[in-house]
C-alpha cells in the first residue's frame, strides 16, 4: 500500500471498518536547530496500514521500542500523526482539533500498560469513575452512582471500593479500575496498552477474561497491544507483527499462526515457548540486536537480522502487499516465489 | 497507625478461576485512611511541628483576640498621666485700696510614664512615647499577620497561575514566562523599596496603608520563586500516564491544570506557603525596622525595635521596649517554619508509616 496515494476525502472508506489507518507515520524530533528546524528525527511508526471491523481485536505484536505503543497514542491521536489517515466510524479524524476531538474521546478510549501511574493518586475510584461521565453527560446527573456501581461490578469491583483510594489496591485491581475508567463513556474502540504485561501470570488471565467478556457484552473492538504472543494469540482476530516501526505482516490469527510469511514473524513465532516438553522447539535463532529506530538500515529494515537477507534487500525497502485474503506482509522474498 | 490495615490482597494462584473466587475481599469495616488523614496524622506525631503550631496560634490568639480582652489602652493612646501637669492658682488681695491679684503656677510631676517600667498598670511597661508596649504588641502582631497572610496569598496564586501555564504548555509560553522570572529574580529588593517608599512618602499616603503597598511590591518580586516550584512539579506530573488518561478522556485544559495538575501541587505547595510566611513577616519586621514600612504612630513590630536608634539609653538600660518584639518575631518566625518543616515530612510520600 506504500504506493497508494494518502487519501484526504473519507468517501472511500469501508462501511464495515471502524477504524482504518492509512499509511500513518510519527516522527519525533531529536536534534533541533537554534531556529527549530528539525535536523535529525526518529520514526517511531512508518507508513502503517490496516482495517478493522467493529467488533474486532487486532493484535499488535513486536519487539519492545518497535512503535507499538506510539501507534496506539497516535490512533488516539495523543501523538498528532506526521502523515497518513485516520479514519474512525467513517470520519477522517486526523486533522480534527482537540475540541472536535473531544466528542470522538467518548467513542475510543485507551488502556494503559501500568496500572500504578494511571491512576490519578489524590481521587477516590469513585471519583475517577464518575469524572468522565460527568464530563460527557453519560447518564443524568441523579443516576450517576448508579452508574458507576454497575459499571464496577461488571468489572469485577465491589461496590465498597467506592470511597476507596488507588494506592490501597493491588496491581490487578488497579487494572481493574482502568479498565472500568476506560468503559465507563461506553467507548466503541479501546486501545489495550498492553494491559497485563505489568501483572502476574495468574491475575493476567483474569483481565483478559474480563476482556473477552466485556467485549461480548459491550460489542467493543479491541486494539491489543503485547509483547506476549501467547495472549495475543489467545485475544485477537487478527494480527499484526510490527518491527522497527513498520508493519511487517498482517493477517487473520489462523493465517498468521499456520503460514507465517516475513521471516521476522517465523522466528518470532518460533520462540512461543511449548507446554509439550516432548515437541521439539525449531527455534530460529536471530542475531543482532534491535537496530537504533534513529538510525535504521537502508533498504528492508530487517536486513541486517535477516537470514535470508539477499543483495536487494539491502538497497530497497520491500512493498507492503496483499499475498491472498488480506494476509499483507513487506519482504521481498516473497515476491520471487 | 492502629487502626490502619496494610491490605495484601492474595491474588489467585488458579488462573482459570474467575475474579469473585478468588480475590481476598477487603473488610469492609475497615476504613482506610484519605491521604489527608494520613498526613495530618504524620503531622502531629512529630512534636516540632506540635510547638510551631501552637506558637502560630499564641500569636494569632495574642494578636487578634488580645485587644478585645484586655482593653486599657489602645494602640495610640498615650498614658499622658506621667507628663509635667501645670496648675494655676489666682490669689487677689486688696492693699490699700489696690486691688493686686497673684498667680501662682504649681508644675508638678505625677507619675514618669514615659519609659515607665512594667506594673500593674502596664504589663510591659511604656515606651518612650508613653504607649503602652504590651498592647502595641498586639496590634503590631496584627499588622505583622495580616500583611505577611495577604503577600503569601497573592503570592501563591500568581506563582500558581503563572508556573501552571508555563509548565503545562511549555515552549514559547514556559520560556517567556521564565525568562520574565529570571529578570524579577535579579531586581536588588531593597533598594527599589526604598526608591518606592520615597515616593509613597512624597504623595502622602496614610500611614496605615503604605505596609500593604509595599506589600505587594514584594508579591511582584515574590512570585517567581512560587512559580518555578509549580512549574518544575507539573513538568513532572504532566508526564505521568493519568494525565495521558486525561488527555484521552477529552477533559478540557482547565480542568487538567486545575483539577488534576495542581493538587498534586498542593504538598509542596502549602510547604512553600508555610515557610514564606515566615519570611515575609521577616520582610515586614524588617521594612518597619528601617522606617519604610509601618509608620508612627501605628505599632508594629519592626518600628518598636527601631524605637532603639532614637536614644541609646533605651538600647542598655529599658529592654522591655524592644526585646518583647525582637521575641515575637522569632516566635512567629520559627513557629511558621517548624509548622513548614513538619508539612513537609508529613507529605514526603517516601516516608510513609
Amino acid at each position: 500500500m506504500a504506493d497508494e496515494k494518502i487519501v484526504n476525502t473519507v468517501e472511500d472508506y469501508d462501511p464495515e471498518a471502524i477504524l482504518e489507518v492509512r499509511n500513518l507515520r510519527k516522527c519525533f524530533p531529536i536534534k533541533k536547530t537554534f531556529t527549530g528546524k528539525v535536523t535529525q528525527e526518529l520514526v517511531a511508526v512508518d507508513d502503517v496500514s490496516f482495517k478493522l471491523k467493529a467488533g474486532e481485536t487486532l493484535g499488535i505484536v513486536g519487539e519492545s521500542g518497535c512503535g507499538k505503543t506510539t501507534l496506539g497514542r497516535a490512533i488516539l491521536k495523543l501523538h498528532q500523526p506526521t502523515s497518513g489517515r485516520i479514519i474512525f466510524e467513517g470520519k477522517d479524524i486526523t486533522d480534527y482539533k482537540s475540541a472536535e476531538m473531544r466528542e470522538i474521546r467518548k467513542k475510543m478510549q485507551i488502556i494503559f500498560q501500568d496500572p500504578y501511574s494511571s491512576l490519578p493518586p489524590r481521587s477516590t475510584v469513585g471519583g475517577i469513575l464518575s469524572e468522565p461521565v460527568s464530563v460527557h453527560h453519560i447518564v443524568p446527573k441523579s443516576e450517576e452512582k448508579a452508574y458507576v456501581l454497575d459499571l464496577m461490578a461488571k468489572c469485577g469491583l465491589r461496590d465498597y471500593y467506592y470511597e476507596r483510594y488507588p494506592h490501597e489496591f493491588s496491581g490487578g485491581q488497579r487494572q481493574r479500575i482502568c479498565i472500568a475508567r476506560a468503559l465507563s463513556v461506553n467507548p466503541k474502540l479501546v486501545i489495550c496498552d498492553e494491559p497485563v504485561s505489568a501483572l502476574d501470570v495468574s491475575i493476567q488471565a483474569q483481565i483478559i477474561n474480563l476482556l473477552k467478556q466485556l467485549q461480548e457484552d459491550m460489542n467493543l473492538t479491541y486494539v491489543f497491544i503485547s509483547h506476549d504472543l501467547s495472549v495475543v494469540k489467545f485475544i485477537s482476530d487478527k494480527i499484526g507483527v510490527m518491527y522497527l516501526g513498520s508493519m511487517v505482516e498482517f493477517g487473520t490469527k489462523e493465517e498468521i499462526f499456520a503460514n507465517p510469511l516475513h521471516p521476522y514473524t517465523q522466528a518470532l513465532f518460533s520462540a512461543i515457548p511449548q507446554p509439550d516438553p516432548d515437541v521439539k522447539m525449531n527455534r530460529i535463532i536471530l542475531k543482532g540486536d534491535i537496530p537504533s529506530p534513529a538510525n535504521p538500515p537502508k533498504g528492508c529494515r530487517f536486513h541486517t537480522r535477516c537470514p535470508h537477507a539477499t543483495d536487494i534487500c539491502k538497497e530497497k525497502t520491500p512493498e507492503y502487499k496483499d499475498y491472498g485474503d488480506g494476509h499483507c506482509a513487506a519482504c521481498h522474498l516473497l515476491e520471487n516465489k | 497507625m492502629e487502626n490502619v490495615t496494610e491490605k495484601e490482597v492474595i491474588e489467585a494462584s488458579a488462573p482459570q478461576a474467575s475474579a469473585e473466587d478468588t480475590e481476598v475481599p477487603l473488610d469492609k469495616n475497615v476504613r482506610l485512611m484519605s491521604p489527608t488523614r494520613m498526613v495530618v496524622r504524620r503531622f502531629f506525631r512529630s512534636k516540632l511541628s506540635i510547638v510551631g503550631l501552637i506558637m502560630v496560634v499564641g500569636l494569632f490568639l495574642f494578636s487578634f483576640a488580645g485587644p478585645l480582652i484586655y482593653t486599657e489602652w489602645g494602640e495610640i493612646e498615650l498614658d499622658e498621666s506621667g507628663k509635667t501637669e501645670y496648675s494655676v492658682s489666682e490669689t487677689s488681695y486688696t492693699v490699700d485700696g489696690k486691688e493686686y491679684t497673684v498667680r501662682q503656677t504649681t508644675e508638678k510631676s505625677l507619675k514618669d510614664n514615659f519609659l515607665a517600667p512594667p506594673s500593674s498598670e502596664h504589663i510591659l511597661g511604656t515606651d518612650n512615647e508613653g504607649y503602652d508596649i504590651f498592647v502595641r504588641l498586639m496590634y503590631g502582631g496584627r499588622i505583622s499577620l495580616i500583611v505577611s497572610f495577604i503577600a503569601v496569598f497573592l503570592i501563591t496564586i500568581l506563582g500558581v497561575i503563572m508556573g501552571g501555564i508555563a509548565g503545562f504548555f511549555g515552549g514559547a509560553v514556559d520560556n517567556i514566562i521564565m525568562r520574565l522570572c529570571d529578570i524579577l529574580i535579579c531586581l536588588p529588593g531593597i533598594p527599589i523599596l526604598l526608591i518606592i517608599s520615597t515616593i509613597l512618602d512624597a504623595s502622602e499616603i496614610d500611614a496605615k496603608y503604605r505596609i500593604y503597598l509595599l506589600m505587594i511590591y514584594l508579591t511582584f518580586i515574590s512570585w517567581p520563586g512560587t512559580a518555578r516550584l509549580v512549574r518544575g512539579q507539573i513538568l513532572s506530573l504532566r508526564e505521568q500516564e493519568y494525565m495521558v488518561a486525561a488527555e484521552a478522556m477529552g477533559y478540557s485544559v482547565s480542568r487538567k491544570i486545575f483539577k488534576h495538575l495542581v493538587p498534586n501541587v498542593m504538598p509542596q505547595l502549602i510547604v512553600s506557603m508555610s515557610l514564606s510566611l515566615g519570611s515575609m513577616i521577616l520582610y515586614e519586621a524588617t521594612l518597619s525596622y528601617l522606617n519604610l514600612g509601618v509608620k508612627a504612630p501605628y505599632a508594629a513590630w519592626g518600628t518598636m525595635i527601631n524605637i532603639i536608634s532614637t536614644n541609646q539609653d533605651i538600647l542598655q538600660n529599658h529592654l522591655n521596649v524592644w526585646v518583647p518584639a525582637g521575641v515575637c518575631i522569632v516566635i512567629a518566625v520559627l513557629g511558621f517554619n517548624f509548622i513548614g518543616d513538619g508539612l513537609r515530612d508529613a507529605l514526603d510520600p517516601k516516608a510513609r508509616r
